[in-house]
């Protein structure tokens, strides 16, 4: 059965959902998280334009302009106060969302902190983008990726019609008691936010009963109930807020979950944390995320019609990080490559491949081989060559040849690449065993 | 086997989930129950001369720590428990009048 099939049969199943007002749109990425955005309609929109994602800014405040939407624009002088006006607004008591890329979130960093830690669910689009130097503009996870521990959860969008069903769910998600935290939604710098893709937009309606009022928790405007926020922690009282903050975050696995659960049952998309395509007889598997994914999955196509038992796993979220759903479905694997769009200089490997293969550690006797290929920085095209490349040498891999390489970009000029255990000074264990593997 | 991590004594404080999340306090205005003049130090004291004053409110409505006190409307006095003599009353008292001085703590013994 198709994924078109499915989600038709789904519908039909399901007469209360509103088909009537469902249209196929052609939409831009940024145009997609606009409209979302106008359909849910947040109190306050705090922002500050960057490429790739000022249209989305753009639109809403058009939308504002011509009664669309009630929401109210802060235009601010930067990203610092962007993020800042938007934990005051959070603070509150109001619905928050927000749009920003690559230095712009790096210029957020520090009251990122501030929004998770005061456990406010405000919604934020990034349009990946290299940070700079060199200053670039293009796709990749960079920016994401070094906010990962910042204590929002993310996720990694693989279409158009993704990036506009998860600022959707974000809202449901971030603003769930169980959780209160706030929610990024990453989509690929011009690959998603500036290409158009034929979506399935949800009625007005429809989203509006799906996200429901917000009723902040606490609210600075409730003189009914009268609370301070952000004050000072004392040694004695620091930790306990941290650990209040894990529990927010490890219950937003299942509230992830059961949103996306949720919003298959309304409008036949269902999200989980993973996305396992032809896993279930695959021998071997790339894990990917954001707009790559759809390549791979398209190379797996090609592949398992000359019959190689091939899959891809794309991660939706990396914070939580789905290490469960990960481990379930790479056991039994002969070997595998994580495929990061990101890279952390000095570490062992990228940062997908360090939680990966952290994540595999209790099952170290039976987990499979795995690599890390580092694609796409900047905007670097990644071809189905490069894919095809990938499984080639993971078979070889699978097959016992210890001369695969264990971390190497791909689509480097002057192929091959060195690796990364090349690279060290000869004396260490893992530089001499890449050399004696040559 | 469970933890072997060592009880920590809870002491009357809170445990973590059964605090507000996020550093909020349910408890607003706390702060007005603790005393924090002592924050002066050996800093500076703003004195006020009622008989200069002409109850323009300005230091009412500039003092960060909301210390000075009316009494229908007018201003009599000046609560030295959170005055931590940042100085500003003093500044916004208009030149004219200047009922507002700073005196150094150390002249108070």
């Amino acid at each position: 059965m198709t994924k078109t099939q499915k989600s038709k049969d789904n519908l039909i199943q399901n007469p209360k959902s509103k088909i009537q007002n469902r249209k196929v749109v052609i939409l831009s990425g940024n145009n997609a998280v606009a409209n979302a955005l106008r359909q849910v309609d947040p109190h306050v929109y705090p922002g500050y334009p960057i490429t790739p994602s000022t249209k989305i800014m753009e639109t809403v405040a058009e939308f504002i302009a011509n009664g669309k939407m009630q929401c109210e624009m802060v235009a601010v002088e930067s990203e610092h106060s962007a993020m800042s006006a938007a934990v005051g607004a959070a603070a509150g008591g109001a619905r928050v969302a927000s749009a920003t890329a690559a230095n712009g979130l790096a210029f957020m960093w520090e009251v990122l902190y501030i929004a998770s830690g005061s456990h406010l669910p405000i919604v934020l689009a990034i349009g990946n983008r290299a940070l700079s130097a060199p200053i670039n503009g293009f796709a990749d996870h960079g920016e994401s990726m070094g906010s990962r521990d910042a204590g929002w959860i993310q996720f990694y969008s693989e279409s158009v019609q993704e990036a506009y069903d998860n600022i959707i769910q974000a809202f449901r998600i971030g603003e769930d008691s169980r959780v209160r935290l706030p929610v990024m939604v990453c989509l690929d710098g011009f690959l998603l936010t500036h290409t158009s893709e034929n979506i399935t937009m949800q009625g007005d309606d429809e989203v509006t009963d799906f996200v429901g009022p917000y009723h902040a928790e606490f609210s600075l405007l409730d003189p009914d109930k009268p609370v301070s926020h952000g004050l000072s922690d004392p040694p004695s009282y620091y930790m306990e807020h941290k650990m209040r903050q894990q529990a927010g975050m490890e219950k937003a696995r299942e509230v992830i979950e059961e949103v996306g659960a949720e919003y298959g049952k309304r409008f036949g998309r269902p999200y989980g944390l993973v996305d396992p395509y032809c896993m279930d007889d695959a021998e071997t598997a790339i894990i990917i995320l954001g707009s790559e994914a759809g390549r791979v999955k398209g190379v797996v196509d090609k592949m398992r019609e000359a019959g190689k038992k091939v899959g891809a796993l794309r991660l939706r979220t990396v914070r939580p990080f789905p290490d469960e759903q990960i481990v379930r479905q790479l056991l039994g694997l002969k070997a595998v490559a994580i495929m990061d769009r990101s890279y952390a200089p000095g570490a062992v490997g990228a940062p997908m491949f360090q939680e990966v293969r952290s994540a595999l550690y209790d099952y170290r006797d039976s987990a499979p081989p795995i690599v890390n290929r580092i694609y796409g920085l900047g905007g670097r095209e990644l071809r189905n060559a490069d894919v095809r490349n990938i499984f080639a040498e993971l078979d070889a891999l699978a097959d016992g040849d210890a001369t695969v390489p264990v971390i190497q970009m791909v689509g480097l000029r002057g192929e091959p690449a060195p690796t990364w255990e090349e690279m060290r000074p000869l004396e260490t264990p893992i530089a001499v065993a890449a050399k004696r593997g040559k | 086997m469970s933890s072997l991590a060592p009880d920590v004594p809870a002491n009357g404080l809170p445990i973590w989930d059964e605090l507000p999340p996020g550093g909020v306090s349910e408890d607003a205005g706390s702060t007005s129950r603790r005393t924090m003049g002592f924050w002066r130090g050996g800093g500076q004291r703003p004195l006020i001369d009622l008989n200069l004053c002409v109850q323009c409110l300005h230091c009412w409505v500039s003092c960060p720590d909301a210390c000075f006190i009316l009494e229908d409307g007018q201003v009599t006095c000046i609560n030295y428990d959170h005055c931590k003599g940042c100085g500003i009353c003093a500044n916004e008292c208009p030149p004219m009048v200047n009922a507002i001085v700073l005196v150094e703590e150390r002249r108070f013994g």
